[in-house]
């Protein structure tokens, strides 16, 4: 669900030439594991993206976020060069410490091919040059990035099995039927492993979210960016919920999902969601300005989302050409603490032009 | 008393200056022209050298060091191995291709690139595309191109470029520009994918720029990745490139700046002359000054003025000279004056402050040097016997003595024998101006000697007694006016023996060469214009052909800090290579290895001899060779390796050719099969040449290469003629009260005229006489010793007999009318004031 602007404008671009054949997201389809663990290159999009709240051994909170790309560039099947770019891979990542007010970000990409770079087939294994994200027979995701501020080495553990997002997997972003995602989430996922940073490096524990996303054409074209939110909740509770807003502010389409400890899911559909913003934050590098506090209403119930720190902004318009907000947050329920997860804005800095 | 002074200086100085203009004029001409040849040498090619460094640095970006193949490119297979190397941060995969351009003669630059990569160490060479068209970095149908290439190949954004790939065409899309490209670059750049499918290069890169990790020594790194690549790949800094290419025109550049010396020298020596004369004439005018309280310091200083100021003068014009030479023949012929080590790039000119300096006090020294001789003599004559007249020889005694200048002679000849030092002959050139010396110095004595010996035996009229009588007894100033023309004269054929010989061994060279009727060539330059085996297979099978003989040339890098040589694959019988190849002396014929034929060149720079075993880097592979003959090659200076087509495709894979030469069916006309072959699906690309167009072409380049020398040679025999004209004038008018004397004892008008013109004749004879004999021995050594030493290549010795002996009868006629001139001048005035000058 997640920067869709940027890899839209590099869909359109694509499209003009000669319209390539991606495979169409459906109704109906069923997710089957562990196959979908893996990359489906067949679609034009796709993303594993993992979000969490660390804490180090003296006590102090950190985010994080590593997100995984790959993107189908249509480009023609003829070419029998190994370096065709068919598929691209672009990882972001970036470290939330309150101690220094703003993110710590990294990014890179590359073409697939050489073993230097993909996105495997059959389960999760996406390399990026020395990052990587690989899930093991046993579940178990091994993270590695490595940036020139700090390295991540971390093992993020299920505790619960997947959980499919919308119509068993099937996610719509929109009133048509083919304004889909297929969408699975990993809530829950006990993190343990390092942070290295200055050249010293700690241990960490916490608890972290990873999204698996896949799809051909998502967004309406009158939307001009989102609000996305999802949250591992102390009481073993996972929450998603997002918003996709057109250029006055108004949604076009939300929906949420919330699945109590037990397993068992409830689905809010377009009109049972609402983001309400309750304090604004304006960055001082891009003049956007963000709802960084937020009420999110699914059904009956309200929650309450309040930034880590502030400056979670993530500026990446040298590489992708885009602006957002990706931040961890505290969540509260009727003012008792209720859980911790990742808030992400897209689309307040420049609207979104089709 | 200093303005006293100050005023006499002057009043010295520019007195002497409006008496004899002409002598004045061609000193300070020579030492312009030796200053201002230097300078424009040194700005042409510090500006090439900027230029072509900038633009190597500019390609490699901020790459720590290049990984590069032995041949244009390799495998790719490196590439992921590289990019994971313990110490690599990153490894950046370039294909560098110099495209066809259908109707250009030059090549355009591609550099194929993969942008996620060549983002972080070239990020100038990120191509720039339309608004929301961002994609069009990875297109397979796009290229961008710099604002110099878009200029020259008159395309803008959205136009189609059409480009040769084999004997297709290939269009592409001009995506877009490339905006940080150097001024004046041609660049393009597209994606790595589309640049090996579109050109045939799948599989195959030109080079990894590597960047290291922080905290890796680069050299440590440099060293033990070469040591693991050793035979396959090298590893290469940007700085290298820079430095071999400096290497590469070196000797090319120093065999300019010899010719500067010779011109410097050549007006050190006309100072000399001009001094040497002004102070014997003004013998008295100076014990005057003495006797009025001058001291021997000030008269020197006086004299060394004089010298410095045509220094001066010479060295100003020359910079001012110089710099505008550079700047016209930039423009005009490039950064390499016709020697073609800088292509593909627009240097301009920048004034150097220190050069300039540095040239210009070398200019102001060569004067004084020149006028030291005579500033001395002035200083010493003793005033008393000075101030009557006569006994004006005494102004040379210092060259009296015979051994220094044998001593040179010998020591000269000794030099020839030098081996050369860091490639350059500079023993050679040495020996070539101890030469001069030797002979200028002992010339006063060789001419006394032959000159009394002549009058002697011939002294039949008064007139030529007199003539034979002055000639043989007052030698020295004879040397003075002999000097002159000795010296130009004798650089002059010493040059015109060298660069006759050079012409006539490489026509010699060609018509051994340009065997076959007709030559085929895919494309004038750049590397993707070759002819794939369905094309071969079309043109050998085309009607009329009876053989034909492919050709395929590639780029050999032996070692990072050597020029590369050409490795040629052609069809060569290994038991008759003479057939195809001009080989000097003996081959053999290898019983087992791969047979090679190095050229002369490349026997000697790297020392390979007949038979031996030696080990080239093919195709990735270190490949054992045997030395099968050696070859002649005026064409690649720095070496070329010729091998049997078949052997090399067996090494390499590769079935393209560059171009092919066609023998045809009896009774078919080369321009019968030309019309056939254009009508080939892709005739329309090829090129088309008989074998005497090829001839006259490359005799045309010849010429070319040598115009700088063709140029000197003109200058050297005007300012031979200057220095003869003006040390006879001086010589006449010296002599005023002598003619004055001969008038009154009955000598006719025409009789002293035809003793100035038989004295002119016979002293321009005697120069000419001895600066040939001086010439040929230079040219034997320019033959011999300096070419082989600098560039690699012998020759057959060849006298442009025609063209010496009508410079040397034009010498002997401006001599004689130039004497004649000064003698009616010198007449003109009554004969009794001349005697009573006498005082």
């Amino acid at each position: 669900m997640r920067y869709l602007n940027l890899l839209w404008l590099c869909w359109v671009s694509l499209t003009l030439a000669a319209p390539p054949q991606f495979a169409q997201v459906t109704p109906g389809h069923t997710i089957v594991f562990p196959a979908d663990y893996g990359a489906h290159p067949a679609y034009r999009t796709e993303w594993w993206y993992a979000t969490g709240w660390l804490q180090t051994p003296d006590k102090k909170p950190l985010g994080f976020q590593i997100t995984f790309f790959r993107i189908a560039t249509g480009i023609d099947d003829a070419n029998p060069s190994e370096f065709a770019a068919r598929q691209l891979i672009i990882a972001h990542s970036a470290l939330s410490d309150p101690a220094l007010g703003k993110l710590l970000p990294a990014q890179k990409s590359a073409r697939e091919g050489f073993g230097l770079a993909y996105a495997a087939t059959g389960n999760t294994d996406v390399k990026l040059d020395d990052w990587r994200l690989v899930r093991a027979d046993s579940g178990q995701y091994r993270v590695t990035v490595v940036t020139p501020d700090y390295r991540l080495n971390l093992l993020l553990t299920p505790s619960q099995p997947p959980m499919l997002q919308g119509d068993r997997g099937y996610s719509r972003k929109g009133a048509k039927p083919a304004q889909a995602s297929y969408y699975y989430s990993e809530p829950q996922l006990h993190v343990s492993g390092s942070v290295a940073r200055n050249g010293k490096s700690v241990a960490v524990s916490g608890n972290a979210w990873l999204d698996h996303e896949w799809s051909t054409s998502v967004l309406d074209p009158h939307a001009v960016g989102w609000d996305w939110v999802g949250a591992n909740l102390d009481s073993g509770a996972a929450l998603m919920a997002f918003r996709i807003r057109d250029v006055h502010g108004m949604p076009l389409w939300a929906h949420a999902t919330l699945r109590d400890a037990h397993g068992s899911t409830t689905q809010y559909g377009n009109s049972e969601v609402r983001f309400a913003p309750q304090r604004y934050w304006r960055s001082p590098r891009t003049g956007a300005h963000y709802p960084v506090a937020m009420q999110v209403q699914t059904g009956p119930l309200v929650w309450q989302l309040t930034p880590l720190q502030d400056d979670q902004e993530l500026d990446s318009r040298q590489s992708v050409g885009a602006v957002y907000w990706e931040g961890a947050v505290s969540l509260s329920r009727d003012g008792k603490t209720a859980g911790r997860g990742y808030l992400e804005m897209t689309g307040y800095v420049k609207p979104l032009k089709l | 008393m200093n303005a006293r002074n100050a005023l006499l200086t002057r009043w010295l100085l520019f007195g002497e200056w409006r008496a004899y203009p002409l002598r004045a004029l061609a000193a300070v001409a020579a030492i312009a022209l030796g200053v201002g040849l230097g300078f424009a040498i040194h700005l042409i090619n510090a500006a090439a050298l900027d230029e072509f460094s900038a633009a190597v640095k500019s390609l490699s970006g901020q790459a720590d060091l290049e990984v590069r193949g032995a041949q244009p490119d390799f495998d790719q297979r490196y590439y992921p191995q590289l990019a994971q190397h313990q110490g690599v941060a990153l490894a950046s995969p370039v294909l560098e291709l110099d495209a066809v351009v259908p109707g250009r003669q030059q090549p355009l630059k591609i550099l194929g690139i993969d942008v996620f990569r060549a983002a972080a160490i070239a990020p100038d060479f990120i191509g720039i595309p339309a608004q929301g068209r961002a994609f069009d970095t990875l297109a397979d149908d796009a290229i961008f191109l710099s604002p110099a290439a878009m200029s020259w190949l008159q395309v803008h954004q959205g136009d189609l470029l059409r480009l040769r790939s084999g004997v297709h065409i290939v269009t592409l899309r001009v995506a877009g520009g490339l905006v940080h490209a150097r001024a004046g670059q041609r660049i393009a750049v597209m994606d790595i994918a589309a640049a090996q499918w579109r050109f045939h290069r799948v599989g195959r890169l030109s080079r990894i720029d590597l960047k290291l990790t922080p905290g890796v020594n680069r050299a440590q790194f440099k060293a033990a990745l070469q040591r693991e690549l050793q035979g396959r790949l090298l590893v290469t800094q940007t700085r290298e490139r820079t430095e071999r290419s400096a290497d590469m025109s070196r000797a090319y550049r120093v065999n300019l700046n010899v010719l500067a010396l010779v011109a410097l020298f050549t007006g050190a020596f006309l100072v000399f002359s001009t001094q040497a004369l002004s102070v014997m004439r003004r013998r008295s005018q100076f014990a005057l000054l003495r006797v009025m309280g001058l001291t021997r310091a000030q008269l020197m200083r006086q004299v060394l003025l004089e010298g410095a100021a045509f220094g001066v003068l010479g060295s100003a014009l020359g910079i001012a000279g110089g710099y505008a030479v550079a700047a016209a023949a930039l423009h005009f012929f490039g950064g390499d004056l016709g020697g073609g080590y800088f292509a593909g790039i627009n240097p301009v000119v920048h004034f150097t402050p220190m050069a300039a300096a540095g040239l210009f006090v070398l200019g102001v020294v060569v004067a004084l040097l020149g006028c030291a001789a005579p500033a001395m003599e002035a200083a010493h004559t003793l005033p008393a016997p000075a101030l009557k007249s006569g006994n004006e020889a005494g102004a040379l005694t210092q060259l009296a003595n015979p051994w220094p200048a044998l001593a040179a002679l010998v020591l000269g000849a000794l030099l020839t024998q030098m081996p050369p030092v860091e490639g350059l002959p500079v023993f050679g050139y040495i020996a070539v101006a101890l030469l001069l010396i030797g002979t200028v110095a002992l010339m006063p004595r060789l001419s006394g000697n032959f000159f009394r010996l002549l009058g002697l035996r011939h002294a039949r009229s008064a007139v030529v007694t007199l003539v034979l009588a002055r000639l043989g007894n007052a030698p020295n100033q004879a040397v003075i006016a002999l000097g002159g023309v000795l010296t130009s004269f004798s650089l002059m054929v010493a040059m015109a023996i060298m660069v006759a010989s050079f012409r006539v061994s490489v026509d010699d060279w060609l018509s051994h060469l340009l065997a076959a009727d007709v030559y085929v060539r895919s494309a004038q330059g750049g590397d993707t214009g070759a002819l794939d085996t369905q094309a071969q297979m079309t043109i050998a099978n085309a009607p009329g052909i009876a053989r034909v003989d492919f050709v395929r040339q590639t780029q050999l890098t032996l070692a990072p800090d050597r020029p590369d040589v050409m490795l040629i694959a052609r069809d060569i019988d290994v038991r008759d290579p003479g057939k195809i190849l001009p080989i000097i002396g003996a081959g053999i014929v290898p019983q087992h290895g791969l047979p090679v034929w190095v050229s002369e060149p490349m026997a000697d720079l790297y020392g390979y001899r007949l038979g031996q075993q030696i080990v080239l880097p093919i195709n990735g592979h270190m490949q054992q060779a045997v030395v099968a003959g050696v070859w002649r090659d005026y064409g690649r200076q720095f070496g070329a390796i010729q091998m049997r087509l078949a052997d090399y495709r067996a090494l390499t894979g590769d079935m393209d050719v560059n171009d092919a030469g066609l023998w045809l069916q009896p009774g078919v006309t080369p321009a019968r099969e030309i019309a056939t072959l254009q009508h080939l699906p892709f005739g329309a690309l090829l090129e088309f040449a008989e074998p005497g167009e090829i001839r006259a072409v490359s005799l045309k380049i010849f010429d070319r290469s040598f115009a700088v020398t063709y140029l000197l040679e003109v200058v050297a025999i005007i300012i031979g003629l200057f220095g003869v004209a003006a040390t006879f004038s001086a010589q006449t008018l010296a002599r005023v009260r002598e003619f004055g004397m001969l008038r009154h004892i009955g000598v006719t008008r025409r009789q002293i005229l035809g003793i100035l013109a038989a004295e002119g004749g016979l002293l321009t004879a005697a120069g000419i006489a001895v600066g040939f004999a001086l010439g040929l021995v230079i040219s034997l050594i320019l033959v011999f010793v300096v070419n082989p030493q600098s560039f690699h290549w012998r020759m057959q010795l060849h006298l442009p007999w025609g063209m010496l002996l009508s410079v040397a009868a034009l010498l002997l006629a401006s001599a004689i009318v130039t004497a004649l001139i000064a003698g009616r001048y010198a007449l003109s005035g009554n004969a009794i004031r001349a005697v009573s000058e006498d005082w």
